[in-house]
């Protein structure tokens, strides 16, 4: 073990706890319109800023409970640990720091729920666990995921938040695309929906693989969106991005996203569009009754 | 040669670029132009050839070999449209139940303000998802750079080879050094940490062949020997099996 690495300053703001937790007292202050809110009245407001309206960052437990019926979400593949496959340096101290940052085992949230009294499967990204970034865990977790719901022949809801590929795990991290792409598409090919809903941010990687896979695409207002960071854009083109390039609003103009849906009006909506996609399909009415039996 | 030295063989100038493997490995090869949605993208190239008297769907990445041809090859970082082009010319192999060859060079997908603005990641992504399904047989041929989804787009096939001196990575050595550590300097630790090698890729299972390059004239009739054996199998096994295989083949990972 690392020892000389359990006694370091924390070096960045995610290893502090996050930036909501800077002023972990009474008060937080906006990144966009910087008025300092009450921490209790952003929670109670879904951790909305009340005067400009911005999407502060949330962790996976507090997703679900803003959206799935209350007692009705079972975890699935909860224990699944990342482990230093290639010896990187430094990783085993940066899954360490996530997982105290987060207090998650890895950087989704599996499970099934229901929604508006409607069943999904639903996995949740985290922001607080190295940006929610893409390891054999999370692709794996997401993989079985959708096997589970081809299975059940229930929907799959995912909330996207990641700064894309884990490179601490390699071209394994890459591998990860390609195996949730293809566990979406038997999904998707049993006659299945998937409803996802990008959030700020997501990028790269995950951009590329099951974020845009969404038969509907919903996102967050003002989410940024999109495949290469804007750092690398800016220095790839050697000028400054428009204002609000690469937004949800952005995507939206530009026809990659179906519908921005503020965090509140979420689980209303969400639960219409998989009540719009009930399956006629035997499994699925008998999962209805009650998922933790079958699983 | 060290990790780095392999990346830098990878990118050299004087290496064989797409055009030369089409040339080299197939017959009477009739380039096929645009995706049928925004333009044509100079830095994919595809098209209709002959391998052994086989019709195959060949896709090469081109960076160019020139300066004049890689500026208008984009030097081999395709947009959007360069991806919506090779799976148009996938699906249309799939109709004709022909196999589908891919020759892969790139430093990464293109990070341009118009690639983002038409879809970039969206277009990576619906690659991945109709090639997991694809019905006809796919072999990937990592032949330089394997810049990361970039590469993938084009290299998620039922058998993936990489020639012995190309490199395949999630992202490249540069920006993991100046992402992870602040400093760029630490390149070439960063190519060893990343595991980039094609003798990591066979230790890691990401592909089945190494293919030797002590000239390039004995790897491309390596490359067409494999493939005039191997096609022909892959042409024969039944769609669902090929698929069947194809998922297990990435469901390991």
């Amino acid at each position: 073990m690392n020892l000389m690495g359990l006694f370091r300053s924390p070096q960045n703001e995610l290893e502090k706890g996050g930036k909501e937790a800077e002023d972990a007292g009474i008060h937080s202050a906006c990144p966009r319109c910087g008025v300092q809110l009450a921490l209790s009245d952003l929670q109670e407001n879904m951790n909305v800023c009340t005067a400009c309206g911005y999407h502060f960052r949330v962790g996976p437990r507090e997703r679900i409970a803003y959206i799935a019926d209350e007692g009705s979400f079972q975890e699935l593949d909860g224990d699944l640990l990342s482990r230093d496959l290639l010896d990187f340096p430094g990783y085993d101290q940066k899954l360490r720091n996530a997982k105290l940052a987060s207090r998650e085992k890895d950087a989704v949230v599996c499970g099934t729920a229901l929604i508006m009294g409607q069943p999904c499967a639903l996995f949740v990204m985290d922001p607080n666990f190295m940006m929610g970034s893409m390891g054999s865990v999370v692709g794996e977790k997401i993989t079985r995921l959708f096997e589970t719901a081809t299975e059940l022949g229930a929907p799959v809801l995912g909330f996207t938040v990641s700064g894309g590929a884990r490179m601490q795990e390699g071209i394994l991290s890459l591998m990860q695309m390609a195996k949730t792409s293809a566990a979406i598409r038997r999904h998707s090919a049993a006659g299945l929906f998937y409803l996802t809903v990008l959030t700020d941010p997501t990028l790269g990687g995950v951009t590329a693989s099951f974020a845009m896979d969404g038969d509907i695409i919903m996102a967050e207002p003002g989410a940024t969106i999109g495949f290469a960071g804007a750092r690398v854009i800016e220095q790839t083109i050697r000028k400054k991005l428009p204002q609000g390039f690469q937004t949800a609003e952005f995507l939206l103009e530009h026809g990659f996203v179906d519908l921005i849906v503020p965090r509140a009006q979420q689980r209303e909506q969400i639960g219409l569009l998989l009540k719009m996609h009930v399956p006629g399909n035997m499994i699925f009415d008998e999962w209805e009754a009650g998922p933790d039996e079958r699983l | 040669m060290s990790a780095y030295d392999k990346i830098l063989s990878a990118r050299s100038k004087g290496r064989p670029t797409g055009t030369a493997y089409i040339e080299k490995i197939f017959d009477s090869f009739i380039e096929l132009h645009g995706d049928r949605r925004f333009g044509d993208d100079p830095a994919v190239i595809g098209g209709l050839a002959f391998l052994d008297g086989i019709p195959v769907t060949v896709i090469a990445i081109e960076k160019g070999s020139d300066t004049k041809e890689r500026v208008r090859r984009n030097f081999g970082m395709p947009n959007p449209e360069g991806y919506r082009k090779a799976l148009r010319l996938m699906k249309q192999a799939e109709k004709f139940h022909r196999p589908v060859v891919c020759l892969v060079d790139t430093s990464g997908a293109y990070c341009g303000l118009g690639a983002e603005e038409r879809g970039q990641g969206q277009a990576i992504a619906e690659n991945l998802i109709e090639l997991s399904s694809l019905r006809t047989p796919v072999v990937s041929i990592l032949v330089g750079e394997g810049g990361s989804g970039g590469a993938l787009a084009l290299a998620l096939a039922d058998q993936v080879w990489i020639l012995e001196n190309a490199v395949y990575s999630v992202i490249s050595p540069e920006g993991c050094a100046s992402i992870l550590w602040k400093d760029p300097k630490r390149v070439k630790d960063a190519a060893e940490c990343l595991r980039l090698t094609a003798q990591d890729m066979q230790e890691l299972g990401v592909v089945e062949h190494v293919i030797p390059e002590e000239d390039f004239d004995a790897a491309f009739a390596e490359i067409k020997t494999r493939l005039s054996e191997e096609l022909p199998e892959l042409i024969a096994t039944p769609a669902d099996e090929l698929l069947h295989l194809r998922y297990q083949r990435f469901r390991k990972f």
